[in-house]
């Protein structure tokens, strides 16, 4: 790990400053710092300034009549224990405790979660100079591609690591970002980016930028979620597949329903679900929904696995609220 | 070569201080600085929970934290576990349940599962595998670690 100033502001006003980027001197956020940890020791980034955001105050959950709002600095595990994001925004509840480790959910932030670097071995292995660090080549086209993407993917193909990520896009959540220009915000569906979009980056957020908030509104009554997640290693790992479901059912009928996939994109994968709505749902019009979402998959080698799984995935996660 | 910081923590109950580089985790200050070497080094990466300590009274992977993030908080690690009256129930009971062979994953787990018995004094065999699941033991396959937990909780809950 190379070495570094660690700046510690109490001013949001000062941060895009902290951050400005020149030729000879990289900054980066930190925030709970698991996966910032991970790149310094493997070398991925070699940054001259880390710009702590944890004494900015962003660490709370605040619920009121319009919805919930979480600071960027909030941890996973702060979100497990709140019994109201539990209650009604369950899908991130469920998706916050799925992430890796207890010891890693006492650290890691919501913020975080989002603004992680993609798992892809080749990306994180010093040895691989791919296409994502300038390259000229994704190794995972003709390596070994079991936990790439099936869907998106293209010239580069990461999966996006997040879990919260499709729990919030299905809850309808906006993420506000702070920069040199003032705040904007941002609905979490146009959050990330594709390669073909951009190659070097997964999310909109510039480097003199910093993620502050997340907004998710109320859900209308009625309104069920569910984070369905499927890993090799059933106590900790990321997901080879999962589902973020938001549903409202109306006698008999849904009204409402989003459906977001998990670990087979290099973004979260928003499923146009509206041909449910409207109908009864049954396990028939859901496995027909399903095979629609995945019908332009277009696995690699190794992964034509996830496509199936993440039929499985959909089809339990919907039913599973009916 | 960064500027060292000065850092100033409660580790074990006593006040510590420390400078450090703020490239150095938290893993690296106990043990090659302050020879707190109870703690291990396992993955380096998350993964292995070798590394747990309590900050602030909650278990992290002291490998993934920074030591320059630690001024102000509480820190305990595994040599502030037994007491001068003898060992916590949960070091008698991985000994009498031979829940360790190379004991390298040993101090991480005794200090995860403190942190649990400290919440939850008495948690299901469920609950102790979702809690502990964030640390990897290669020799023993979990089953004595998981009976030495519930056997310490049961001593616990009678003193």
């Amino acid at each position: 790990m190379n070495a570094f100033e660690y700046v510690n502001p109490s001013n949001l006003q000062d941060v895009p400053q902290l951050l400005s980027q020149k030729r000879d001197r990289k900054s980066v956020v930190m925030a709970g710092g698991i996966d910032l940890l991970g790149e310094l020791k493997d070398n991925l980034i070699t940054p001259d300034r880390l710009v702590n955001i944890k004494a900015l105050d962003l660490r709370y959950i605040r619920h009121s009549k319009e919805g919930v709002r979480m600071g960027a600095t909030t941890t996973l595990s702060d979100l497990v224990s709140d019994e109201e994001i539990v209650k009604t925004y369950t899908a991130l509840a469920e998706a916050a405790e799925s992430v890796a480790s207890l010891q890693i959910r006492n650290v890691g932030t919501i913020g975080g979660n989002l603004c992680q670097r993609p798992r892809c071995w080749y990306f994180r292995g010093e040895e691989f100079h791919c296409l994502k660090k300038g390259g000229h080549k994704c190794f995972a086209v003709d390596g070994e591609n079991k936990y790439h993407a099936v869907m998106g993917g293209g010239p580069c193909h990461i999966v996006h690591p997040s879990d919260t990520a499709p729990a919030l896009i299905a809850l309808h959540a906006t993420i506000k970002i702070h920069g040199p220009n003032g705040e904007r915000t941002v609905p979490a569906a146009d959050f990330f980016l594709l390669p073909m979009e951009n190659l070097y980056q997964e999310t909109v957020v510039h480097s003199n930028e910093v993620v502050t908030e997340i907004f998710i509104p109320k859900p209308k009554a009625g309104t069920k979620s569910t984070y369905l997640k499927f890993k090799e290693k059933g106590s900790m790992d990321f997901a080879l597949a999962a589902a973020a479901v938001a549903l409202r059912v109306e006698g008999g009928v849904c009204k409402d329903v989003q459906v977001v996939l998990g670990g087979v994109a290099p973004k979260p994968w928003q499923a146009d679900a509206s041909a449910l709505v409207g109908q009864v749902v049954t396990e028939e019009r859901v496995v027909a929904f399903a095979n629609t979402v995945l019908k332009d998959a277009a696995p690699l080698r190794d992964n034509a696995f996830k496509v199936t799984l993440s039929k499985t995935m959909i089809k339990r996660g919907v039913l599973a609220l009916v | 070569m960064a500027k060292k910081v000065h850092v100033t923590t409660t580790i074990n109950g006593e006040e510590r201080e420390f400078l450090c580089e703020p490239r150095q985790t938290l893993l690296e200050v106990l043990r090659d600085d302050l020879d707190l070497t109870g703690t291990k080094e396992g993955c380096s990466n998350g993964n292995c929970g070798a590394c747990s300590v309590l900050l602030g009274g909650k278990v992290v992977d002291s490998c993934l934290v920074m030591a320059v993030e630690t001024e102000g908080q509480d820190i305990e690690t595994i040599e502030g576990v037994a007491s001068p009256e003898g060992l916590h129930p949960l070091q008698q009971k991985f000994l009498e349940h031979a829940a360790l062979q190379c004991g390298i994953c040993t101090p991480g787990f005794i200090v995860a599962a403190k942190a649990l018995l400290e919440k939850e004094p008495n948690p299901s065999e469920e609950r102790i595998r979702l809690y502990l699941a964030g640390n990897l033991c290669r020799c023993t396959g979990y089953d004595k670690i998981v009976r030495a937990v519930q056997d310490a909780a049961a001593v616990m809950s009678k003193a």
